[in-house]
């Protein structure tokens, strides 16, 4: 379309359903995305400021990451925080995955109430399943003094409780999409159930398995609140440790780490999400 | 092993779910290299007795024998038997090949088998060359043609097909089933197919047991089933029928003559076999009667060619009446009140001007036309 044309044309009447045209509703999203990623926007531009202080920007410099990436104690937080995700993940998965095939496949007596109690501590707020521990770990006497990473074990065994619900819950609704005659006719051609398991069902359950992954190792990366009532002066997190860095002062190292925190979960997060809207496209094919 | 020995038996077999019965009692004997459905409305139990026969559900009472072995204990698995699901149930992760090849694989043949035996199977669905694809790249006939292979390449002894045709449009499902019915000609496995579409029980079937409420209501080959049929249920369901309660006026042997309140008096050149009482209902398809413009009694001499004065003859006025091409159907209005359709061949481009709404007409039938049905 020319330049002329498009001058020339009149412009088109707002058509009812045309929310986007319109600008209180344009002026609404708008607000709603400042006060949203304000905050964010604004840790991760001081990250790069040239200054001790976060409040007046003085320059553009990358030497707050370079100090990050050189503070040893933060270094060790965030492989800490690494193994416990990659742990927790792992168990989630197994667990997670085992308790959406049991709800999906198989009817037993309190059904409704096995589901409920799994999917307490979605619903539990976190500082009450924090206290929970720290009170479960202190009582039963598990040992805080031994070598890494078994010194992680408490916080890895917080983490798997509240990481696998999400994963059962993934899981299940990809599970709904599953046609049962799919898993009959392997057995018809001969698998067994175990063959069949393998081959058909499992196959399905991938793209779920794989986002009940990436969520919990996301949900497992960023916790603070039940990761700092479970752990103990040798196991500190990274978030744990961002806090305890900003009980000090708030310098451009603190909004850097959180950065790299911020890129890592972004990047997780997409793929997750990538992964399960693939799921959604796939399931409707059939 | 006899030619005469059955490869399927099914012997008395019930099957219950709770409280629901959906298959009671039925005895079936289907012979090797036979085109057998199970014709019946959605939820009469068909499915389930294919389901028992390949496993999936095990009978409550009775028997079912395959080949003469009893399979109580055989898992579906172990049943040399296979599967075309509804759905067809095809892998979506696995390529054409792969699904075909599926079976095979897990019955540990050589890799080289597989292979050509997987080429002589998509080569006999006429699929060769979709080797490589995936299922969501196929139509749905396609689908169903790789589900047909992956059961087919097993060898089994019996295919069960179910409802192997629902999920196609009107035109691919009149080609599958000639082709479905060529394909069993080719290999000489048994078929045992379960449907509720009557067209498609009529056209491919050597056999047909409709079933009604999980049980067997007639057991006959398609032409025995629509010209013969047992009873009201049978009558009604394969193909459109006109049914009338009367009594029997005449019971000899040779003919029989019934008396209608809703049709009038109905002459048989046949006996009635079976026990029976006087009352009786009398079917009659809408093909078998003649219509005529009344006035001429042309068709009052046309019913007593085969039948005594008054009897096989009727006068009515059009209802209603739909022109669906090659065939007219009219609903009429008779005397006494009751309604009667009629279907009529459109055998030359203006047959269907020569009645309409709102006309009066005369009516005959042939003596052979009706049937007396007992229940």
């Amino acid at each position: 379309m020319t330049m002329l044309a498009r001058l020339l044309r009149k412009r088109e009447p707002i058509a009812p359903l045309e929310y986007t045209r319109r600008l209180w509703m344009r002026t609404w999203v708008g607000l709603v995305m400042f006060f949203l990623y304000a905050p964010l926007i604004t840790l991760v531009a001081f990250s790069f400021n040239d200054s001790r202080r976060n409040i007046v920007w003085r320059g553009f410099t990358l030497e707050y990451y370079e100090k990050a990436l050189n503070n040893a104690s933060l270094m060790e937080a965030l492989l800490n925080s690494l193994t416990i995700a990659a742990l927790a993940t792992v168990a989630s998965v197994v667990l997670g995955a085992l308790a959406a095939v049991m709800l999906w496949r198989f009817r037993f007596p309190f059904k409704g109430a096995a589901e409920g109690a799994m999917a307490l501590p979605i619903v539990v707020p976190e500082i009450c399943l924090g206290v929970a521990f720290l009170v479960f770990f202190a009582k039963i006497g598990f040992p805080t003094d031994l070598p890494w990473p078994l010194n992680l074990g408490a916080i890895t065994i917080a983490h798997i409780t509240f990481c696998f619900p999400f994963v059962a819950m993934v899981v299940r609704s990809r599970l709904t999409s599953f046609n049962r005659e799919e898993e009959e006719a392997a057995k018809d051609l001969g698998a067994t159930e175990l063959q069949a398991f393998r081959d058909v069902l499992l196959p399905h359950m991938k793209p779920g398995l794989v986002a009940g992954a990436l969520l919990a190792f996301t949900l497992s990366l960023d916790d603070f609140v039940i990761t700092f009532f479970t752990s103990g002066p040798n196991t500190i997190t990274f978030p744990v440790k961002v806090y305890s860095m900003v009980r000090f002062s708030v310098t451009p190292e603190v909004n850097a780490a959180s950065t790299l925190l911020i890129v890592l979960t972004i990047i997780l997060t997409t793929i997750a999400l990538k992964i399960q809207s693939r799921m959604g496209t796939v399931s409707q094919r059939h | 092993m006899t030619e005469q020995q059955p490869i399927i038996s099914i012997r008395n077999v019930s099957k219950r779910f709770g409280p629901v019965t959906a298959v009671d009692n039925v005895s079936i004997d289907i012979m090797p290299g036979e085109f057998f459905v199970l014709l019946g409305p959605s939820g009469c139990g068909k499915t389930t007795l294919l389901r028992m026969i390949a496993g999936f559900e095990m009978p409550t009472e009775g028997q079912i024998l395959i080949d003469g072995q009893d399979m109580a204990k055989v898992p579906p698995n172990r049943r040399p038997v296979n599967m075309v699901f509804q759905s067809y149930a095809v892998f979506p992760h696995m390529t054409v090949e792969q699904n075909v090849g599926y079976g095979l694989k897990i019955a540990r043949v050589g890799s080289d088998e597989i292979k050509s035996r997987v080429a002589e199977a998509l080569e006999l669905v006429k699929l060769d060359g979709f080797g490589a694809r995936r299922p969501d790249q196929l139509s749905g006939g396609q689908r169903q043609r790789v589900a047909l292979a992956r059961s087919l390449v097993m060898r089994p002894k019996v295919l069960l097909l179910d409802e192997p045709l629902s999920a196609l449009d009107a035109k691919l499902r009149a080609q599958m089933q000639f082709e479905l019915a060529d394909l069993q000609d080719e290999v000489g496995i048994t078929f045992v197919t379960v449907t509720h579409d009557q067209d498609e029980a009529l056209s491919m079937a050597g056999r047909i047991a409709v079933i009604n409420k999980g049980e067997v209501a007639q057991l006959a080959p398609p032409s025995d089933l629509y010209e013969f049929p047992a009873n009201r249920f049978v009558a009604d369901f394969v193909g459109s029928v006109n049914l009338f309660e009367g009594k029997l006026t005449l019971d000899e042997p040779d003919r029989a003559a019934v008396e209608c309140e809703g049709l009038g008096k109905v002459y048989l050149n046949h006996g009635v076999t079976g026990s029976h009482q006087s009352n009786v209902w009398v079917a009659i398809r809408p093909e078998k009667i003649y219509l005529h413009v009344p006035g001429d009694g042309k068709a009052f001499r046309a019913a007593q060619e085969d039948a005594p004065e008054g009897y096989n003859f009727a006068r009515g006025k059009i209802r209603g009446m739909s022109y669906l091409g090659d065939i007219t159907l009219f609903d009429i209005q008779l005397e006494s009140g009751a309604m009667l359709r009629v279907s009529r061949p459109n055998l030359s481009r203006r047959d269907q001007e020569d009645f309409t709404w709102d006309d009066k007409v005369s009516m005959h039938w042939r003596a052979d036309s009706p049937v007396v049905l007992l229940s």
